[in-house]
């Protein structure tokens, strides 16, 4: 089995995260692998553990696109378990909304050959807009079993649960298919010792966009199809008033909550 | 007058518009011409309360793939009918299976796709959307630069307003060409999710949320927002130890709230607890633990025992309304 797990390397959300430049652009230092992400692979290596795991041929991907630095989600990813890692990387892809990231990653994804499973978290902790799942889907021509709470694989079926507000759903497919797994699907595990060691001989392949046969006026700021005109920082909230219950906290929140027309 | 079309979806529920799609033809009146694009029956009513809304043209699909597959058979009828009537702009709801309508509908038609839109207006007839990122950080402008825009847009974005004068809408049935990739994920079962009678999380004026703090008693929270016509939210941890539903989850992986008053109860304050809910009007906090974070941001904040707190404001309302 073949499985591509798409792994991103974004800013820490422990931290301040900042826009800079005039193209708003995030800045990405302290960066690490998408929490999110998380369980997307863990949702990749508990089905190839369930099939006798790498020995028995499958093989799972970590698919990420990002500078130089990004390299530092593969690793991750196949220190926890992914068998290969693929990096698309290149300067032009600076700025590329979700358009123009979708484009590449179904062009990476293609030169991967056939595969049975590409996997995804329910969003970036970046951007957040949870829109790559959809058009990476609709580029390739795959089902998309997306939002899945939990996964199950029987056969050529895969059978996901989505949980939405009005509704709960279980959704069918059959391979290939593109799953996107919420933070409910599993519990992610981490990388030990052996894997740290075993990640160090695992292959990563480094790819340009010439290299995988996308025009570099198709992405970035220039090919992307939406801009960011302005951007504000929002000033920080900062304490207000903090009392200490003597017996009339209840009152006194009420007093509050008065005050402020909220009742 | 450019045709802004709005999808609404009346497979799973028909008969009636919520809340947002009145948002949404409002938004679509004040930018062009509001087209609805139907995937589900039009009722007599629910063409009338389109048209009370400015529609004057609907284009509907009753084609039962519409139901029986996930989003990407109404991804096609939206775009196709967006490219019927040369729409300049799609509005779509911000819920998951909006945003990947609009994600799909932007690679069909080769169209920009922002999400998460918190207002929408015009410069020289282009839409900028308004939206908040980096968990409420920051407010950003954005805009489309294709020929149609697709944006979703979250609730409340505008005070719904009916049209001036009402028209008659013209009910057009469509026929969608449907991917075959589209028509791969299945739906093969649909369980109605149980109704709590309370405001929905999103919606909702005044959220009170829960965290560790409860250990295993809403009770207190719930009372509180009954009260006070309040939502019930909660933090990760308490959806994670099961006291409650994930749909109640607030945080980075959760919803994401922006109410009037948010009253954080035994929740520290965690930082990805933070993304969900830091941009409410006024935050509450109660906690036993001075040294939470949430006090750093909370514009009034009580140290203290939420189980002699909270029946304590819940007894104040009832005694100050009798």
């Amino acid at each position: 089995m073949n499985i591509v797990v798409l792994v991103k390397y974004v800013p820490d959300t422990q931290f301040d995260r900042h826009l800079t430049g005039e193209n708003h652009l995030l800045d990405r230092n302290e960066s690490i692998l998408s929490e999110l992400d998380e369980y997307a692979l863990e949702a990749a290596l508990a089905l190839t553990d369930e099939r006798g795991g790498a020995k028995a041929g499958n093989n799972v991907t970590a698919l990420t696109l990002g500078p130089a630095a990004a390299a530092a989600a593969v690793k991750k990813s196949l220190q926890i378990g992914a068998t290969a890692g693929l990096h698309i990387s290149d300067e032009a892809l600076a700025g590329s909304d979700a358009s123009a990231t979708s484009l590449v990653l179904a062009a990476a994804i293609r030169t991967l050959g056939p595969v049975d499973l590409v996997i995804t978290g329910m969003a970036s902790t970046d951007g957040e807009t949870s829109i790559i799942p959809a058009q990476l889907a609709a580029r390739l021509g795959l089902p998309q079993l997306t939002f899945a709470s939990s996964l199950e694989l029987e056969g050529a079926t895969v059978t996901v649960r989505r949980d939405g507000d009005d509704f709960s759903e279980e959704i069918q497919a059959t391979l290939p298919v593109l799953v996107s797994v919420t933070d409910q699907a599993n519990e992610p595990r981490y990388p030990n010792f052996k894997g740290i060691l075993a990640a160090k001989k695992k292959k990563v392949t480094t790819l340009s966009l010439a290299e995988l046969g996308v025009p570099v006026d198709a992405v970035g700021l220039v090919g992307s199809k939406t801009t960011v005109t302005d951007a504000a920082e929002r000033p920080a909230r900062t304490a207000g008033v903090i009392i200490t219950d003597s017996g009339d906290a209840g009152i006194q929140l009420v007093d509050f909550l008065a005050a402020q027309k909220l009742f | 007058m450019s045709a802004i079309v709005v999808f609404i979806d009346q497979v799973a529920a028909p008969g009636k518009l919520h809340a947002i799609h009145h948002q949404l033809l409002t938004l679509a009146r004040g930018a062009g011409e509001p087209v609805a694009v139907v995937a589900g029956p039009v009722s007599a009513g629910l063409a009338a309360e389109l048209g009370s809304y400015g529609v004057s043209r609907v284009l509907s699909s009753e084609q039962a793939e519409l139901g029986e597959f996930l989003v990407a058979p109404k991804a096609d009828l939206v775009a196709q009918a967006a490219a019927a009537v040369s729409a300049a702009a799609v509005l779509v709801d911000n819920g998951a299976q909006g945003k990947e309508i609009a994600a799909r509908v932007g690679v069909a038609l080769d169209a920009g796709v922002i999400t998460d839109a918190v207002a929408l207006t015009s410069d020289g007839g282009a839409l900028v959307a308004h939206k908040s990122v980096l968990a409420g950080s920051y407010t950003v402008q954005a805009r489309a630069t294709t020929a149609v825009a697709v944006i979703s847009v979250k609730s409340h974005s505008v005070e719904a307003s009916p049209a001036a004068e009402a028209s008659v809408p013209v009910v057009e049935a469509v026929t969608v060409a449907f991917a075959p990739g589209s028509l791969g994920a299945r739906v093969t079962q649909r369980t109605p999710r149980a109704v709590s009678g309370r405001p929905e999380l999103e919606d909702a004026r005044i959220v009170v949320a829960g965290g560790r703090g409860v250990d295993g008693d809403f009770g207190p929270v719930e009372e509180l927002a009954d009260v006070l016509g309040a939502a019930v939210g909660a933090s990760r941890a308490a959806a994670d130890a099961g006291w409650i539903s994930h749909a109640a989850q607030v945080g980075q992986t959760g919803k994401k709230v922006s109410p009037q008053l948010y009253i954080s109860v035994g929740i520290s304050g965690a930082i990805q607890q933070k993304a969900g809910m830091q941009t409410s009007k006024l935050i509450v906090a109660v906690n036993k633990d001075l040294d939470s974070p949430i006090f750093e941001i909370a514009d009034f904040g009580i140290v203290g025992d939420l189980f002699k707190v909270l029946p304590q404001a819940v007894e104040e309302i009832k005694r100050r309304r009798a």
